[in-house]
C-alpha cells in the first residue's frame, strides 16, 4: 500500500540497505536516494563511528530501521534492556515505521543469529501477535513483519505460511514487509505456487516490500542477497505491486556488495516494474489470481 | 530443533549422524521436520546447522585474525569450535561474541598451548578493538572541573572506550604486521602464481616476551594504540577503578615526579581520556 497506518502514512518509494562499503561514497558524493534502510542492531551502541556515520546519513537522508533479533516467534519475552537501546535509536533515527522478522531465534537468551521457520500453528500465531503488540506499545512506532526465506517445514504446521502470516498480522494488528524474493525462494523449497502466497495475504496491511538475489543450489534455493534480483522474483514483484499499490521498496544487496551505484541502478529497475504493475492495475483493478 | 541445530558439525561440515543418546540423527529429526522430493528431514536441518557453525565461526574469523596468525589455522579452528561450543551468542548483537574469550583461554590452556601467554595477550588486545570501535564518549573533563573540587575527594574517570592493557608481548605491533600481510594475501590473489605464493607463505614471527602496558582508545572515531610508562598505566587504572585524584597518583609510586604527573595529565586531557563519573 502506498501510505498507511503501517508506514506511518508515508511514501518513501525505492530504497537501499546502509551498508558499510558504500559509507564514503555517500558522505562524500551525496546520490540522490529515496531513503535508506539501516540494521538497527548495528546502530545499538553507545558511540563511535556507527553512530557517527548514522547522524551524518540522517541529516541528508529518510531512514527506516529493519531488525533482525526480536525475534518475535521466540518463546523468551522480549528483553527490556534490548528494547530501551532499541527505543532510543527509534528516537534518534525518527523512523516512521520498523520492521523485524516472524521467525524465532534465541531460546533462553541463546541467540543463533539466523531467522529460523516457525510451525504455523493458531497457538504460534496467538502468541507471536501478543508479542508484537507488547513490543509495539513499548517502541510506540507502526511495526510491519516480514515473511522469511525457509529451508525445512514442521510437521505440526495447521496452515500455509501465508495463512499464518496473515494470522499472525490480524491479530496483533500490525503491517507486512513482504519480502518478494523470500516468497519465491520458500515457494521452490516447499513446492507451493509463489501466487497463491500473495493473492491469500492482506494486502491492505503491507507496508514495505523487500527485493533481493538468491542462489540456486542443485537441490534448494538460498536466500544469499549477494545477486542482482532474479528475472522470476521481479515478475513476483510486478504482482505484488498490482495487488497491493505502489508501496516502499528496498533492494537487499548484504554480501559481495558491488559498487554503489550498480546497487543503485538494480534498485531504480523496480521502476519498470512499478509501471508495469500500474497498467494491469489499470486494467483490472480488482485482485486476480494467477499461475506461477 | 536448536539443540539439534547448535550442535558442532561432523567431519566435511556434515550435521552429526547420532543423536546424543545414540539414536540415528535421521530418525530424530524426522519425528519433526518434513521432507521434500529433492531433501530428507536430516538434509534440510542440516542446512540450518551448517549456516549456524558458519555464521558464528566467520565472526570468530572476523574479529581474532592476530590470534588465527598466532596459533596456526588448524588449532585456531579447533579453539573457535571449543569456545563456541562453550560460549553460544548471549547477545543480541555478534559484537560481543569474543566477550569470554579471554575467560575461555584461562580455564581451558589446552587449546592454545604451548602459546598460552601469547594467546591470552592477543585475545584481550583483539576484544579491546571490538570495545574502542563502539564504546561511548562522555563529556569529557576540563581545566575548569579540577579547580571546583578538593583534590583528595575529586573522583575523575576513564572514558569507556579507553582500554587498559598489561601485556607480557608487544601484541600491538605482531597484529598489525598480520594485518598488513593479511592486506596483501588479498591483494595478492589477483596477481602471478609466484607472487601470491610468496604473500600466502610469508608469516609473520612470534613476539618475544616484553612487557608492555597499552591503551587502545580513540581519537575522531579512529582506533589508536598507544604504549604508556608503567607509572602512567598505574593512575590510569586507579583512577578507572574509581580511586580519588590523590590516592590515584600515589599508585605511582616513587620516583615519579610532578612535573611527570602533569604532563600526562595534560596529555589525557588533549586525547579527552579524562571524563566525570557517572
Ligand atoms: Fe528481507
Amino acid at each position: 500500500m502506498p501510505a498507511n497506518a503501517f508506514n506511518g502514512r508515508t511514501d518513501y518509494g525505492i530504497g537501499l540497505g546502509l551498508r558499510v562499503p558504500h559509507y564514503s561514497h555517500i558522505l562524500e558524493k551525496k546520490p540522490v536516494v529515496g531513503w535508506f534502510e539501516i540494521i538497527s542492531e548495528n546502530f545499538m551502541c553507545d558511540g563511535g563511528r556507527p553512530l557517527e556515520v548514522l547522524d551524518r546519513i540522517l541529516e541528508q537522508y529518510r531512514v527506516v530501521q529493519h531488525g533482525v533479533s526480536m525475534y518475535f516467534g521466540s518463546a523468551d519475552k522480549p528483553d527490556r534492556e534490548h528494547l530501551k537501546r532499541l527505543k532510543a535509536l527509534v528516537k534518534r533515527t525518527n523512523t516512521p515505521w520498523l520492521s523485524d522478522h516472524l521467525c524465532w531465534g534465541s531460546v533462553d537468551g541463546t541467540y543463533t543469529h539466523d531467522l529460523l521457520p516457525m510451525p504455523y500453528t493458531l497457538a504460534a500465531a496467538k502468541r507471536t501477535a501478543a508479542k508484537i503488540r507488547r513490543v509495539r506499545d513499548f517502541l510506540e512506532v507502526p511495526i510491519c513483519v516480514e515473511n522469511v526465506s525457509s529451508y525445512a517445514e514442521f510437521h505440526v504446521s495447521e496452515m500455509t505460511e501465508w495463512e499464518f502470516l496473515s494470522e499472525v498480522v490480524e491479530r496483533a494488528d500490525c503491517g507486512i514487509l513482504l519480502d518478494v524474493n523470500n516468497i519465491y525462494v520458500s515457494s521452490r523449497n516447499h513446492g507451493f505456487n509463489p501466487y497463491d502466497y500473495l493473492n491469500g495475504v492482506p494486502h491492505h496491511r503491507v507496508g514495505q516490500m523487500h527485493i533481493a538475489g538468491h542462489t540456486k543450489f542443485e537441490k534448494y534455493l538460498l536466500d544469499t542477497h549477494d545477486h542482482p534480483v532474479l528475472d522470476p522474483v521481479w515478475k513476483l514483484y510486478a504482482e505484488a505491486t498490482r495487488l497491493c499499490g505502489v508501496t516502499a521498496t528496498l533492494l537487499e544487496w548484504d554480501d559481495r556488495i558491488p559498487s554503489f551505484d550498480e546497487v543503485h541502478d538494480e534498485a531504480l529497475k523496480a521502476n519498470e516494474f512499478i509501471a508495469d504493475a500500474k497498467t494491469a492495475r489499470k486494467k483490472s483493478p480488482s485482485p486476480r489470481s494467477r499461475a506461477a | 530443533m536448536h539443540r539439534a541445530l547448535v550442535r558442532p558439525l561432523a567431519p566435511g561440515n556434515r550435521m552429526q549422524s547420532r543423536w546424543t543418546d545414540g539414536r540415528p540423527m535421521a530418525d530424530v529429526v524426522a519425528e519433526f521436520i518434513k521432507p521434500n522430493d529433492r531433501l530428507t528431514a536430516f538434509d534440510r536441518l542440516e542446512i540450518y546447522n551448517r549456516m549456524y557453525w558458519f555464521r558464528l565461526i566467520d565472526s570468530f574469523y572476523e574479529d581474532n585474525p592476530g590470534l588465527r596468525a598466532a596459533l596456526g589455522d588448524r588449532k585456531f579452528n579447533q579453539l573457535a569450535i571449543a569456545y563456541l561450543t562453550k560460549h553460544p551468542s548471549r547477545s543480541f548483537t555478534l559484537r560481543n561474541l569474543c566477550g569470554q574469550l579471554e575467560t575461555f583461554i584461562r580455564r581451558e590452556p589446552r587449546w592454545t598451548a604451548p602459546h598460552t601467554a601469547l594467546a591470552l595477550d592477543i585475545a584481550r588486545f583483539e576484544w579491546a578493538q571490538t570495545v574502542t570501535f563502539d564504546e561511548a564518549m562522555r563529556p569529557v573533563l576540563t581545566a575548569a572541573d579540577f579547580g571546583r573540587t578538593d583534590p583528595s575527594r575529586l573522583r575523575l574517570g576513564l572514558q569507556p572506550h579507553v582500554t587498559l592493557l598489561a601485556l607480557q608481548h608487544p601484541v600491538d605491533t605482531y597484529v598489525i604486521a598480520v594485518k598488513k600481510r593479511d592486506s596483501l594475501r588479498s591483494e595478492a590473489s589477483n596477481a602471478t602464481t609466484s607472487a601470491r605464493h610468496a604473500a600466502r607463505t610469508r608469516k609473520v614471527a612470534r613476539p618475544r616476551r616484553e612487557r608492555l602496558w597499552l591503551a587502545v582508545h580513540r581519537v575522531e572515531n579512529r582506533m589508536y594504540y598507544k604504549r604508556l610508562e608503567a607509572p602512567a598505566f598505574k593512575i590510569l587504572v586507579a583512577l578507572r577503578d574509581g580511586q580519588p585524584l590523590v590516592r590515584a597518583v600515589a599508585a605511582a609510586g616513587r620516583g615519579v615526579t610532578p612535573a611527570q604527573v602533569q604532563d600526562w595529565f595534560a596529555l589525557w586531557m588533549q586525547l579527552g581520556w579524562i571524563c566525570r563519573r557517572k
